[in-house]
């Protein structure tokens, strides 16, 4: 395997992890506060439609970011009124909010399949621009991807040094204890919710912005609940999941690759690797380590008298 | 910061409770208490289980609202409706099963409820303040541990630390006592002497006559939802709290007369090098040899985590073990399922009911045929006899001198002694032959342990092998012909209980070599 090709599973693995690691970190605070949010695919697919098709009819991809970003913290609002307020059951609430989700993308995005839009400029990494172009091109990336890494550390440092992150944390852990301090539990969720869902629709933004430039129907293939995974696989840590959204896209990337470099393998198989290394994060890192999982996980808060 | 202690002669009440009534579904918990809370004071508010104490508390603390009644802050009404309006006034509480978050670290646990805690957090800052607070009032403890990481002593350490530097000046302390071993609660009235004379108040929930004639000033008795009484120190005698805790006097003990011939039976039980697999924080029992006679009651002492729930676990066969061999009746039963282990005649009170003894949604009569629906099956298990479980089950609780208020709540509605009464009832129902029972009268008043302890001696008289887990070393002092203590999994004394005192078991509870 050629240099050129190493370096393209790189390039590409770092373009199809952003919007993993982005949709990631918003599940990390979802979960840190208490909930797992199974509906993060079809608030990927609104966001990821939304997105594209604000784009495609205003032509600047700012304002679709923007739009995608806000499709995803309202679709965790519905979310969060269903599981907060409400009080019903989290895995239920997110596999409805994923099957609304799915057919409301597919109504978003009905007439913009195979549309082209302005993407997202790309910038070359300073100090790469002498290289040669198959090289350099291979290196040049949007604003959300030079964002990325700066907002896990951001999110570890919300989460781990400041008292919104520690009453966070402490609602995930016990609400109880949590309202017993003088907080507001189902605020901090909403909150948790809120800022999990632009995060997500940053992720879906960057997925049909910047990196496939194009929408089509359930484009997003099981990513919300790859991350849903990877946050297990990072034990609830913004840190960690940098590495298992790279591990994860490297995956994806090779087996494009494969395809591309005409392995006699069927296409069908090669599909399975990232999901098969999925099954095998979770068998090797289920449950015998030290868990981590925040205590009230799943759990639903219903105040006191 | 200590304030300036109130030194005039007569000082005002900090906290005045006036009236307060609270009513759930089915009880009136709290009817038109008043109660007067002094700075410089300890104030014990004693009383049976379901008298009303926790529930006065945590209108106080904002954890419930009143349903009438007032609350005046240094004579000033005021408007307590959350635990966040109770800090503000300066009132903090430490709940009977702590409130601290096991993942955190001590400074996390402390951080969480500094009332000036900074947007962004600075730890060393924090942990300096909880250094300067714990050398002051001999609280020492690791701010970078974890709370899951520490003992109960430590835990309650840390509850009080949150509590200074959160700058409660009224402490609430739900039956502080409860878990501690002798010395650690030594250790808690040395603290709270200290507290007292820099300018603190403290509200303490107990139902231990002997704490509250040692470390109370003013002595507060709640019978039934009512308040009995408040007495000083100088005027509480033990008989006179009795007289307000109760409205009939309690009937002693009948401990028959000894009846153990021991080593000319075949044991129940025997544990031979009993070894099991330690996982994450638990502990894994080593080299257990134990031997069970019939009519005889073995105490087993211990703070709790130190392999109690695992002895128990691996008597009734919920926990495998990984060396040994376990013999009941004389039968080898190592490998014996749960069931057949029951089936033998071994009855088991867990350390937790709620979690282990009951499904909290079934009713109480469901529970109660839960552990014996082969016995009320008909046509081959296509129908349940209810009618028989209704008469056992109210058969067994007037025998046990228990009351349940209905057989057909779900048991998740029971409060924690009445859910407790109600395993015990159908443990104990069926003359076992072995009976495994954890902390068999946590959280019951004094009527219930009295019943509780007797309907044991009872069941010993019968010929009943009993293994008592319990951290309540008067009760095991009480009970037993012969006390083993448990420290780290390991068997660390076998005494008489005529041949050893508190002192020396306490010490061996918690490692220390005697």
């Amino acid at each position: 395997m050629s240099l050129l090709a190493v370096l393209g599973v790189i390039s590409s693995a770092i373009y199809s992890g952003t919007s993993l690691l982005y949709t990631t970190l918003g599940e990390v605070i979802d979960e840190r506060a208490g909930i797992v949010n199974l509906g993060l695919e079809g608030v990927l697919l609104v966001s990821a439609s939304l997105g594209f098709a604000v784009t495609k009819t205003t032509g600047s991809p700012y304002l679709g970011i923007l739009a995608a970003v806000l499709a995803g913290g309202l679709m965790n609002m519905v979310f969060g009124y269903l599981v907060i307020t409400r009080q019903a059951n989290q895995l239920a609430s997110g596999l409805a909010v994923m099957f609304f989700g799915y057919g409301l993308s597919a109504l978003i995005g009905k007439s913009f399949v195979g549309a082209k839009i302005n993407p997202l400029p790309r910038y070359v990494l300073p100090g790469l621009s002498r290289l040669p172009l198959v090289f350099s091109s291979l290196f040049k990336f949007d604003f959300l991807i030079f964002l990325v890494v700066p907002m896990a550390v951001l999110i570890w440092w919300l989460l781990y040094r400041t008292r919104w992150g520690l009453g966070l944390r402490a609602v995930g852990e016990n609400a109880d204890t949590a309202f017993a301090s003088g907080r507001n539990p189902k605020r901090i969720r909403y909150q948790a919710l809120l800022v999990g869902g632009l995060l997500a629709g940053l992720g879906a933004a960057h997925l049909t912005i910047a990196y496939t430039m194009a929408w089509s129907e359930y484009m997003t293939a099981g990513r919300g609940f790859i991350a849903v995974a990877l946050v297990i696989f990072s034990n609830w840590d913004p840190l960690r999941a940098i590495a298992g959204a790279l591990i994860f896209s490297a995956a994806v990337a090779f087996q494009l690759l494969l395809q591309s470099s005409g392995a006699q393998v069927s296409p069908f198989l090669l599909n399975t690797i990232p999901y098969l290394l999925t099954i095998l994060v979770l068998i090797v890192w289920g449950g015998n380590r030290k868990q981590s999982a925040p205590a009230s996980l799943g759990r639903i808060y219903l105040g006191s008298e | 910061m200590p304030a300036t202690p109130t030194s005039h002669a007569l000082p005002g009440p900090m906290v005045s409770m006036r009236g307060i009534t609270k009513a759930f579904p089915g009880v009136l918990a709290n009817d038109g208490i008043d109660l007067d809370i002094y700075p410089s004071d300890v104030h014990a508010l004693l009383g049976e289980n379901g008298a009303g104490k926790s529930t006065l508390v945590k209108i106080l603390y904002g954890f419930y609202r009143a349903d009438s009644g007032s609350v005046l802050l240094n004579g000033q009404p005021v408007r307590i409706q959350s635990p966040a309006d109770a800090r503000k006034f300066q009132i903090g509480m430490v709940f009977q099963d702590f409130n601290l978050i096991p993942a955190f670290s001590v400074a996390e646990n402390i951080a969480l409820f500094l009332p000036d805690l900074k947007p962004v957090i600075h730890p060393k800052e924090i942990d300096h303040r909880i250094e300067e607070i714990s050398t002051r009032y001999d609280l020492q403890v690791n701010p970078h541990a974890l709370v899951s990481q520490l003992s109960i002593g430590e835990q309650q350490k840390v509850e009080i630390l949150k509590l200074l530097l959160s700058n409660a000046r009224l402490f609430i302390l739900d039956e502080p006592t409860r878990v501690l071993a002798p010395h650690e609660i030594k250790a808690l009235f040395g603290v709270l002497e200290n507290l007292r004379k820099d300018g603190y108040a403290i509200l303490l929930i107990t139902h231990k006559l002997n704490e509250v004639l040692e470390c109370a000033d003013r002595i507060s008795v709640l019978r039934t939802g009512r308040l009995a009484g408040t007495l000083t120190r100088r005027e509480a005698s033990e008989e006179k709290l009795i007289a307000f805790m109760f409205e009939k006097s309690l009937a002693g003990l009948n401990r028959h007369a000894h009846a153990a011939a021991r080593s000319d039976r075949p044991p129940i039980l025997r544990l031979t090098n009993i070894a099991t697999h330690s996982l994450g924080a638990q502990v894994g029992l080593e080299d257990i040899n134990l031997d069970i006679y019939p009519h005889e009651i073995v105490g087993v002492a211990g703070v709790s985590g130190n392999g109690q729930k695992e002895l128990g676990d691996v008597i009734l066969g919920l926990q495998k073990c990984s060396q040994g061999h376990k013999e009941l009746f004389g039968q080898e039963a190592t490998s014996w399922s749960i069931g057949r282990v029951r089936q033998s005649g071994v009855a088991f009170v867990p350390e937790n009911p709620l979690q282990m003894a009951v499904t909290p949604y079934l009713s109480v009569l469901e529970n109660m045929a839960l552990t014996r629906s082969r016995l009320y099956a008909r046509l081959g298990g296509l129908r349940v006899d209810w009618g028989a479980v209704q008469a056992d089950a109210r058969e067994s609780f007037v025998r046990f001198g228990f009351s349940v208020p209905s057989l057909f709540v779900p048991v998740r509605s029971l409060s924690g002694g009445n859910l407790q009464r109600m395993t015990i009832a159908r443990e104990l129902a069926f003359d076992p032959k072995l009976i495994v029972g954890s902390y068999l009268t946590r959280g019951l008043d004094l009527q219930s342990t009295l019943s509780a302890r007797q309907a044991l001696l009872d069941a010993r008289q019968a010929g009943a092998g009993i293994l008592l887990i319990s951290e309540d070393l008067e009760e095991l002092f009480t009970l037993s012909d012969r006390l083993i203590v448990l420290s780290r999994g390991r068997i660390v004394g076998s005494f008489l209980p005529t041949e050893t005192d508190n002192y020396t078991v306490g010490r061996l509870m918690t490692g220390a070599k005697v």
